[in-house]
């Protein structure tokens, strides 16, 4: 793509211009991708840095701090009893402990298994006593695949709280040589209300996240490189590494099973077809009602618009089971059609792949629109009046207005939610599900690969058929579980570079 | 002349636009029509005592109660929806005690980590939250949070992490002005008792907000209610119950008018509920668009 400048550039017509726009865009990937491993690279090297940094701090420290100091190097928490800060050094002294004796009681276990995932399997043992062969619990991968994991994450906190531990020292050696006081326990607590009070506030929903969130996403993480699945179950017969597998046999690089890949494959474009319908159609014909509703003239605003909020209220799971029998072989619409004798056999909704598809988008138009009516009225009423005016005046038609002033004004404020819409409907997995489960869409081939996937299955719903089904395929869940992140993960980043205005979040206030 | 003239074309805009809200008119009421169709269905099938099946008509032959004391007595409907009741109710409080809590300091708190902590979230919640649920339920099911007794279970999976939907509630604290905190804070008050006695006051539509959609997810959840519950009907939420009663042909045929029944009791109070707290609910939702 040739540079082109500014004058050369608005000598381009319309058309012309779109293409010399998308034209840059794609001969931009290449220099993102270089920015990205230099971001990388320059990541990584200030990381080396700050190492080293703490490295030298801890060495100065211990050589120049007092003995109190020193000691603390290995009993935590002993320069803050020493020096009168009860609080800090108990704390620090009951985590020293308690780490201590975790380690030797089961955390060492865990982690000596951690490189196998357990090499005792299950099996019947003879017994003397009893003069039979009785059951005898082997290992169990999955809770040393769990306990391994929060070994690890319980010995990184010790380090850091260690080297908190060196640093209060240091800092408490400072203070001291400056002639002031140090903080008491009391002084503590009371910051946790003025100074630290993000900490207080951001404890409980933190340590939610971390439990509830964080530590189960490494965890499947790992089993992706596992071969968990309902034959390995963990107990009755281990599960061990397997490198990278799980993803070879995803992406055909492997091709013992060419059917998954295949599944693979028309599940993600079609959950990328869908999301993009599921997400423009929504936004287009929501607004579009929006604008029906407040052009000036029209009456009965508020009913019109109380009723399809009205929608919203009714849970999902009613309208769209409902809609899903509304719409069965059986249903009320093939009923009627019947009866009126328009057809003579009933249509197959949900049977046939193509109309199933466009089924499943058609409703979620039914689903989607009073939410973006709402939203686009909201932000319609927030554009000023005189630009209408002007434009009308200067000649302008409706379609011109819409074109040139509402759409670009939606879009621009739009934008991220736009995003947020988008991923949410990757991961939609109630209108899919409910609309369609149960239905048996031809394709035997996706059947086949496991899961009963069907050909308006999103990843999501993929992922849980295959998690509940009679398989349980827990290594390939987790592997398409990290294959929705990639997704979501380019397609936001993609966004974000094209977005112009990454807006500056102090501008608000 | 031109007076005519003119005048003509007053009269032809005005007929041009008499047509377009015609147009109009008509689209938005078969809009309507095709809205309200399936809940005016759903609402006159409830009602219909002649046969359990799905039929080819809407207006019931026999009209009675049948359906509604078949579902209160026959069926574990009132557990299930009991259970939505209570799981909504808690979660409902303790999601809105973490939201609050993350939203506001992340707009207004200058602090070491900041940054680091939203983008972390932010790649977080890139991840599909469905997928921490293998795990989970192994450890739930140790504890005994699942199955029968998957209440507890279902509370801690829907409320624990919710720290990470702060977005649309930190954009609303991003428009209190910054110098009611600062003036507070001269004045010698603690960050705490800013937060206490300033912003939670002036915080009251982005509470209602959160309270509300809070209390409105569980009863929508299908996924990690059918997860947890694992097949127990002791355990479900209404989502997951109620497609169990229809998940079949055989039991379609049989459920059927009651699984309309259940739908209308489902429907009722979280209606009457939204109606009432609506102005609330658009500007959340408003809101959270614009400032993504």
């Amino acid at each position: 793509m040739p540079n082109l400048t500014d004058l050369e550039y608005l000598r381009l017509n319309r058309f012309q211009k779109a293409l010399h726009k998308i034209g840059r865009f794609f001969a931009a990937i290449p220099r993102w991708f270089l920015s990205l491993f230099i971001a990388i690279w320059n990541k990584l090297k200030g990381f080396g840095i700050a190492i080293k940094n703490q490295v030298l701090d801890i060495i100065l420290t211990f050589k120049n701090g007092s003995w109190k100091t020193r000691v603390s190097f290995f009993i935590m928490g002993f320069g803050n009893l020493a020096r009168g800060q009860i609080l800090r050094g108990l704390l620090f002294f009951i985590f020293q402990v308690v780490f201590i004796f975790y380690m030797v009681v089961s955390g060492g276990h865990w982690l000596s298994k951690f490189g196998t995932l357990g090499d005792v399997g299950s099996g019947r043992v003879y017994d003397p006593i009893l003069d039979t062969y009785v059951l005898e619990a082997g290992d169990d991968s999955f809770k040393i695949l769990l306990y391994g994991l929060l070994t690890i994450i319980f010995i990184i906190a010790l380090v850091y709280t260690w080297r908190l531990n060196v640093k209060q020292n240091r800092i408490a050696d400072e203070i001291i040589a400056s002639g002031k006081k140090l903080k008491s326990g009391k002084d503590d607590i009371k910051s946790l209300t003025d100074d630290y009070f993000h900490k207080t506030l951001l404890a409980l929903p933190v340590a939610g996240i971390v439990i509830f969130t964080v530590i189960p996403i490494i965890f499947m993480i790992l089993v992706a490189f596992t071969n968990y699945d309902g034959a390995h179950d963990g107990y009755s017969n281990l599960f061990t590494w397997v490198g990278l597998d799980n993803f070879n046999e995803l992406l055909a690089l492997a091709s013992n099973n060419n059917n998954l890949s295949y599944t693979f494959g028309e599940i993600l474009s079609w959950t990328l077809m869908w999301a993009i319908f599921a997400t423009f159609t929504n936004y287009f014909l929501g607004m579009f009602v929006a604008i029906m509703i407040n052009k000036r003239g029209i009456h009965l605003k508020k009913l019109w618009r109380g009723i399809l909020v009205l929608t919203i209220a009714i849970p999902q799971f009613v309208s769209l089971l409902y809609v899903s029998k509304l719409f069965a072989n059986n249903g009320l619409v093939n009923g009627l059609l019947m009866d009126w004798g328009w057809i003579s056999s009933p249509i197959q909704f949900w049977k046939d792949p193509t109309l199933a598809r466009i089924m499943v988008i058609v409703v979620n138009i039914w689903i989607g629109i009073p939410y973006l009516m709402l939203i686009a009225t909201g932000i319609l009423m927030n554009i000023p009046k005189d630009m209408y005016e002007s434009s009308r005046i200067d000649g302008a038609n409706a379609f011109q207005q819409y074109s040139k002033i509402t759409l670009p004004y939606m879009l621009f404020v739009t934008g991220p939610y736009l995003l947020t819409s988008f991923v949410n409907n990757i991961n939609n997995f109630n209108v899919i599900y409910l609309l369609t489960w149960g239905q048996a869409v031809d394709n035997p081939l996706l059947t086949t690969s496991g899961g009963n996937a069907t050909s308006v299955d999103l990843l999501i719903t993929w992922l849980f058929k295959i998690t509940t089904g009679a398989t349980s395929n827990y290594k390939l869940a987790a592997v398409i579980g990290i294959m929705i992140f990639v997704v979501v993960a380019g397609i936001s980043l993609i966004v974000y570079n094209l977005i112009p205005s990454s807006r500056n979040e102090d501008d608000y206030s | 002349m031109k007076n005519t003239n003119r005048a003509k074309r007053h009269m032809g805009m005005k007929t041009k636009s008499r047509i377009s809200n015609t147009i109009i008119y008509i689209v938005l009421a078969l809009m309507m029509v095709i809205w309200l169709i399936p809940f005016v269905c759903i609402l006159l099938e409830s009602f219909r005592v002649e046969t359990t099946m799905q039929v080819g008509y809407v207006v019931p032959k026999q009209w009675g109660f049948d359906n509604y004391i078949n579902l209160l007595t026959k069926t574990d409907f009132p557990t299930w929806y009991l259970n939505t009741f209570i799981i909504g109710l808690v979660v409902s409080v303790v999601q809105t005690i973490m939201v609050l809590c993350t939203s506001y300091t992340l707009s207004r708190m200058r602090f070491k980590g900041r940054r680091g902590l939203m983008n972390f979230l932010l790649v977080l919640g890139m991840f599909p939250g469905f997928i921490t649920m293998i795990v989970l339920y192994k450890v739930l099911s140790g504890v005994g949070m699942t199955g029968a007794n998957s209440v507890p279970g279902l509370i801690l999976v829907y409320s624990a992490s919710s720290g990470m939907g702060y977005y649309i509630s930190k954009g609303f604290f991003d428009t209190i002005p910054k110098s009611l905190d600062e003036a507070a804070r001269v004045d010698g008050a603690t960050r705490a008792q800013v937060f206490a006695k300033i912003i939670l006051p002036l915080a009251k539509p982005i509470v209602i907000y959160t309270v509300l959609t809070a209390f409105m997810a569980p009863w929508g959840d299908f996924m990690f209610a059918k997860y947890i519950s694992h097949n127990t009907s002791l355990g479900m939420n209404v989502a997951v119950g109620m497609q169990g009663m229809i998940s079949t042909p055989a039991s379609l045929a049989a459920n059927y008018t009651q699984f309309c029944a259940g739908g209308v009791l489902v429907a009722l109070p979280i209606t009457l509920l939204f109606m009432f707290l609506q102005r609330y609910y658009v500007a959340g939702v408003t809101g959270g668009a614009v400032k993504g």
